[in-house]
């Protein structure tokens, strides 16, 4: 399959700080391709250079075939962005915003209209069409950030965080849009610190700290590779549980009040402990992305 | 699409947002220069009585009309450039939207700084048709006036557009006002004949835009085309170029990282 988006070596240093070390990547055309990492990874400035928002330092980067240094315009002409933060017009109604926007695209007046109405539609805001931007809740904000974002055909969508501060409702909406989009073909690349996010969106993904790129594959594959198999958590456990669990040389981690234990076996293991201590509260679960992400991360706090 | 139609764009974008809030930003410059005429007319003007300029007696009425046109054109040119620019850079992210489309952020800003000589040019025209009913402009003359406006506030555009590409926060656009706006507006020849400085102030005025803004307007209202007229209207646009550059440039600094 052809690659959309190709890095070699693609690096981004800010003054005396270096936020892209060098990094190789190579995105599928149709897939949905992921960013995790920490804040302070390098995720949005990975992203930035993609659209040709932020100069790339040194490096290879092509996006749909061309090179991004040199051109940009036919690049952004091409590819649609959900940035971080809302920038819609607080002074136009939700379809203005949009034919207002399509013009930066120079999409003529007479198709503009159809195209808003369409896009409006398919991000479920209609009936919101004439109201003021101002008017709309953080859920409604962002699918129309997403239908503006759509406005040209892009072949590439990025979503930077598109989910960051929406009720549950809002971000089924909008992942459902986004398998969508998927489907029809549009290659996506996606930010996130939504572990649940990304397990339910991306076929590929990276996790990325301190500028550099530590893992990529698939979620199923990365949690194959990097999380152990079954995890028990134990709540407050009781200090003849932990000495109980390192005599064994268990696997095992106590973070504040909590004891993670690795076992082959998490049923077993689950079993034994409840019948042999009192302990309050304690599941037995599989590993998922969240614990790949924090064994490659660290727990420490970033920012 | 070219360069040009990109710029048009952006500029129409700010067209759009004006043509919303019109209600709002037609009425200074309509009230302005009603409060200003019978403030300085009615009552200054009654103890100043007549003005000396070019080599004769004015209303004292008819002299600060011009000046009152020109401080508009400067205020307008730089306030849409700092206060209006800065906005939309920093709160709106206006920019940051537009330049993930075709459009690059140097047409982002030159659309924004024709809009601040629009802006000039929309308000010296109303202002104009105010003035007229005071029987002070005379036709086919005051209609240069509007172009000038937009020659003058395409120069104050680019001076607020400078300032606005250094300043670390919105709060900072008071230095430029209360050292280079404020000084301007009241020195440079506006509410009193530039005579009644002492000669070193006189000196420094010469060096004040506005000053020169000022005279264009002033002669052309009353229905010369003087000395100099031609002269200081090319001077504002061949200025234009090397302002526009530098503030453009100075804003790529800014945003491009």
């Amino acid at each position: 399959m052809p690659a959309a988006i190709v890095a070699r070596s693609l690096t981004k240093r800010y003054r005396d700080q270096l936020a892209v070390d060098a990094i190789d990547l190579e995105v599928r055309e149709g897939e949905c391709f992921g960013f995790l990492g920490p804040n302070g990874a390098g995720k949005s400035t990975t992203m930035k250079m993609v659209y040709g928002f932020s100069p790339v330092t040194s490096g290879v980067l092509e996006v749909l075939g061309l090179d991004v240094r040199t051109r940009a315009r036919e690049v952004k002409a091409q590819t649609g962005v959900c940035p971080q933060e809302d920038n819609l017009d607080p002074d136009f109604t939700v379809r203005r915003n949009l034919e207002v926007y399509a013009r930066y695209f120079g999409v003529a007046a007479a198709e503009a209209r159809p195209r808003a109405d369409e896009l409006l539609a398919f991000v479920a805001l209609q009936e919101k069409a004439d109201a003021p931007v101002m008017s709309l809740s953080g859920g409604m904000k962002r699918r129309l950030v997403l239908a503006r974002a759509l406005l040209n055909r892009p072949k590439l969508l990025i979503l930077d965080e598109p989910t960051t501060g929406l009720d549950p409702q809002a971000r089924h909406v909008l992942w459902d849009k986004v398998r969508d989009l998927r489907r029809r073909g549009t290659t996506i690349l996606l930010t996130t610190h939504y572990m649940d996010e990304a397990a339910q969106l991306c076929d590929r993904l990276v996790i990325m700290d301190k500028a550099k790129i530590l893992v990529c594959g698939s979620p199923a594959e990365l949690i194959a590779e990097h999380a152990r198999p079954s995890v028990v958590e134990v709540w407050q456990p009781p200090d003849a549980l932990v000495t109980w669990v390192r005599a064994r040389n268990l696997p095992c981690e106590l973070v504040s009040e909590r004891l993670f234990i690795y076992p082959e076996s998490g049923d077993t293991l689950q079993r034994e402990i409840l019948g042999r201590f009192q302990v309050d509260q304690l599941i037995a679960r599989r590993g998922t992305l969240e614990d790949v992400f924090l064994r490659l991360t660290g727990r420490d706090l970033r920012d | 699409m070219g360069t040009l139609g990109r710029i048009f764009t952006v500029w129409r974008r700010n067209l759009d947002v004006y043509r919303v809030t019109w209600k709002v930003n037609f009425l200074p410059p309509i009230l302005e220069p009603i409060f200003y005429l019978v403030a300085f007319s009615a009552g200054l003007g009654g103890f100043v009585g007549t003005v000396p300029y070019d080599g004769r007696e004015v209303t004292y009425t008819a002299f600060i009309a011009p000046g009152m046109l020109g401080i508009s054109v400067m205020f307008q040119g730089f306030f849409e450039c700092t206060y209006g620019s800065y906005i939309r850079m920093y709160y709106q992210k206006t920019f940051d939207a537009i330049i993930a489309t075709p459009i690059s952020l140097d047409e982002v800003i030159l659309g924004e700084l024709f809009w601040g000589a629009t802006k000039a040019l929309i308000a010296s025209s109303i202002m104009c048709v105010v003035i007229r009913f005071y029987g002070l402009l005379t036709f086919p003359d005051l209609l240069a006036i509007p172009v000038v406006a937009f020659i003058g506030g395409f120069w104050f555009a680019c001076l607020g557009m400078c300032f606005t590409s250094i300043t670390p926060g919105i709060d900072a656009f008071n230095y430029p006002m209360f050292l280079v706006i404020t000084p301007m507006m009241l020195l440079s020849g506006t509410y009193f004949p530039l005579s009644g400085l002492p000669a070193w102030g006189q000196t420094v005025a010469q060096a004040f835009p506005l000053t020169h803004l000022v005279e264009v307007i002033r002669q052309l209202s009353f229905g010369g085309w003087g000395p100099g007229v031609w002269a200081r209207i090319f001077a504002f646009a061949v200025l234009s170029i090397p302002l526009a550059w530098l503030a453009v440039r100075s804003m790529k600094r800014r945003l491009v990282v």
